[in-house]
């Protein structure tokens, strides 16, 4: 990176404070293709000159996988031990590159006590769009593109949240394609519910392919996703059906970072 | 007099057996444990509105939204007429309504025309049923009783229908003819297109308009009784199922309090709970759910528009949450049937999970919510699913192994996958 990561624990000893800080998640920070995404946020970030910073070493999972497979128990130990160190950071603001972190911590730690405002990472994009501090300028060219977007379950219908990953998109002057099953009937791309984890049971087919065939059918040059897990799964698809050298899976985040030549 | 009476000993039994089918279910759904969905009022009251009322979630599917629609509000509309038959059934008078005047030609008109509308839905969605054979309607779940319950209700209602205004029919003629207890009242836009098939004489006509005015209000307490039987019965609790439906995001699962407490007291040896744990984690069997889970299954009119909508099983896994309810609810009544032959201690030594919903059906779920929003009346089957999952990972710790090695790895560095803590932050030194 041509900028330094700034931690919280940098900070503090600074005697600083972040205007938000960015969770970056397991699949963010350990996934090779996941963490092309994550230093895209970071370069948005550092681009724009918000004050942010990362948790580092400090962050661990939110329990996610494990209150989706029923563990309970060891989702509450995560989010405790968590809330701990957010609360003990003063944290107000959290942007995440993951709408599954997203939702946990938005939804699911006020009632254990980490009450914080938190947005997704395509939710911020919109943001800056809004006020005018992020453009689609200096860098690579969408005009006319054929986009189409899959809605990651977490982000859309399990809070709501259709639009700002499509106001990213409508800043490029590409050319927005619809799935089928879209928005509110967003099919999943296999990999919620800590399906990610395991084998999917016995069926004729994978989910990731049955979504992969749908986004293929709108023959889009760029699939854009929201989701760490999601970019697995797609990924996975398009090279199943041997089409990623004509189409492209990329973040939200990669395409805004690409647009403005970050 | 000798109806009169028959009539109200008919209306008394028809709703005894009623009231007591209908304490039978709200018995079976108290099995459940309490949850607490007694909070926003207001905001629950507008949701049934909308949801139930309004039925704005059918719309998503223009066609069934339609013809749906006729049924309800001929149910509803209709149902004014029963008002009238049983006033009628009770003193001995006809047509009683009749000082309306202009009013009451106009209804009896209205009631004409949707009993039509509803005539030609029903035939509609038998066809759909039986010869377009419609994917939704099929499925492992759908077969035997499922099946014949779907085709009774529409049969019966294309008969209720059909009497209805075949008595108008023979009604009118017995008016024109000036028979002395057939008041010249009510116009008949419908049913006086049937006048042909009807005999000339007025005895004859008599019998038939009987017949069929016993028939219409025998066969509306046959169809109440058979409501506590069959899935139909979402058209009386479609209205509290969305009233203590989930307002909070679909992306959140509740935290369970009582392991809160334990985790808590785990990281503060000092920390006392303010109340004790429950005997058991998630769900093995109906009295571990939650009593909104189970009205949710009576709720289920079995559309299955949640199954068509579910990931897993639209690639052909086993997994379809719609008989995820299903299997709910007919635990619950063999649970119920138990109470009543054995008394409420007895144990069969069955399950939900396991001897109905298999391990491979709760693991093949994504957790996406297509199906809590492709259900119109706001049922959770999701729910239902992650609490036989909490059973069976922290009461039995059997999982798929992946899984397992998952959760082993959450909790002994951090992360869903084998890394080590201290290398989370080497993706910023690359570029």
């Amino acid at each position: 990176m041509e900028f330094k990561v700034p931690t919280m624990a940098e900070l503090m000893a600074m005697g600083e404070e972040p205007e938000i800080l960015f969770w970056v998640g397991c699949a963010g920070s350990y996934d090779e293709r996941a963490q092309k995404i994550t230093r895209d946020i970071c370069k948005i970030l550092h681009h724009v000159g918000i004050k942010y910073a990362v948790l580092g070493t400090e962050e661990s999972c939110t329990g996610d996988p494990a209150k989706r497979a029923g563990n309970e128990f060891l989702f509450q130990m995560q989010a405790m031990t968590n809330i701990e160190v957010l609360n003990g950071y003063n944290i107000k603001k959290i942007v995440t590159g993951c709408p599954h972190c997203f939702n946990t911590i938005k939804n699911e730690y006020p009632g254990l006590g980490g009450t914080y405002e938190v947005i997704h990472h395509t939710q911020l994009i919109q943001d800056l769009i809004n006020e005018g501090k992020l453009k689609a300028e200096g860098g690579e060219s969408f005009k006319g593109k054929k986009i189409t977007f899959h809605d990651p379950c977490y982000l859309g219908r399990g809070n709501g949240v259709y639009e700002a990953p499509r106001k990213a998109l409508e800043v490029l002057d590409a050319q927005l394609v619809e799935m089928k099953r879209c928005k509110s009937n967003g099919l999943c791309c296999g990999a919620g519910g800590a399906q990610m984890f395991k084998e999917p049971e016995k069926g004729f087919k994978d989910i990731n392919i049955e979504r992969i065939e749908e986004a293929l059918e709108t023959q889009p040059a760029i699939i854009a996703a929201g989701c760490p897990f999601c970019m697995t799964m797609l990924s996975d698809g398009v090279k199943l059906k041997d089409k990623d050298q004509e189409v492209k899976v990329l973040d939200i985040a990669e395409i805004t970072a690409r647009a403005n030549g970050l | 007099m000798a109806s009169q009476i028959i009539f109200i000993i008919l209306v008394i039994a028809g709703i005894a057996l009623f009231s007591f089918n209908v304490r039978k279910v709200i018995r079976n759904i108290k099995i459940g444990r309490p949850a607490g969905r007694s909070d926003q009022p207001a905001k629950r009251f507008m949701t049934m509105l909308k949801v139930a009322f309004g039925q704005t979630k059918m719309a998503a599917r223009p066609i069934p939204f339609l013809l749906h629609l006729v049924v309800y509000l001929g149910f509803v509309i209709i149902n004014l007429e029963v008002l009238e038959i049983m006033i009628d059934g009770i003193f001995g008078t006809h047509r009683v309504f009749n000082g309306l005047g202009g009013l009451y030609n106009f209804l009896i008109g209205s009631f004409e025309f949707l009993a039509l509308g509803v005539w030609l839905a029903c035939a509609i969605f038998l066809i759909r049923r039986n010869i377009l054979k419609l994917k939704r309607f099929g499925g492992v779940e759908m077969k035997a009783w499922p099946k014949s319950d779907a085709n009774y209700i529409l049969i019966t209602e294309i008969l209720l229908m059909s009497a209805f205004l075949l008595m108008n029919a023979a009604d009118f003629k017995l008016q024109a003819l000036g028979e002395a207890h057939y008041v010249t009242a009510g116009s008949f836009p419908v049913s006086s297109w049937l006048q042909g098939l009807l005999p000339a004489s007025a005895s004859s006509l008599i019998v038939i308009e009987r017949v069929c005015w016993w028939f219409h209000i025998i066969g509306i307490f046959a169809f109440l009784n058979y409501l506590p039987y069959s899935k139909h019965f979402h058209i009386i609790f479609a209205f509290p199922n969305t009233y203590f439906s989930n307002l909070e995001p679909k992306g959140e699962f509740t935290n369970m309090a009582s392991v809160t407490n334990e985790v808590k007291a785990m990281l503060d040896p000092s920390f006392v709970p303010s109340e004790t744990a429950p005997g058991k984690f998630g769900a093995k069997d109906v009295n571990d759910l939650s009593w909104i889970n189970l009205m949710n299954a009576y709720t289920c009119t079995e559309c299955g528009r949640c199954t068509s909508v579910c990931p897993a099983n639209i690639t052909g896994k086993l997994l379809s949450p719609r008989k995820i309810m299903m299997d709910t609810r007919d635990r619950m009544e063999e649970v119920g049937k138990n109470i009543d032959k054995h008394g409420a201690e007895h144990q069969d030594g069955k399950a939900l999970l396991d001897d109905y919903i298999s391990r491979e059906e709760i693991w093949a779920c994504t957790s996406c919510n297509a199906c809590t929003e492709a259900c119109p009346i706001n049922i959770d089957p999701l729910a239902i699913i992650v609490e036989l999952r909490r059973f069976a990972v922290m009461e039995e710790s059997v999982a798929p192994g992946s899984i397992n090695a998952m959760l082993g790895n959450v909790e002994n560095n951090g992360a869903p996958w084998k890394y080590s803590p201290a290398d989370r932050l080497n993706w910023a030194e690359q570029s």
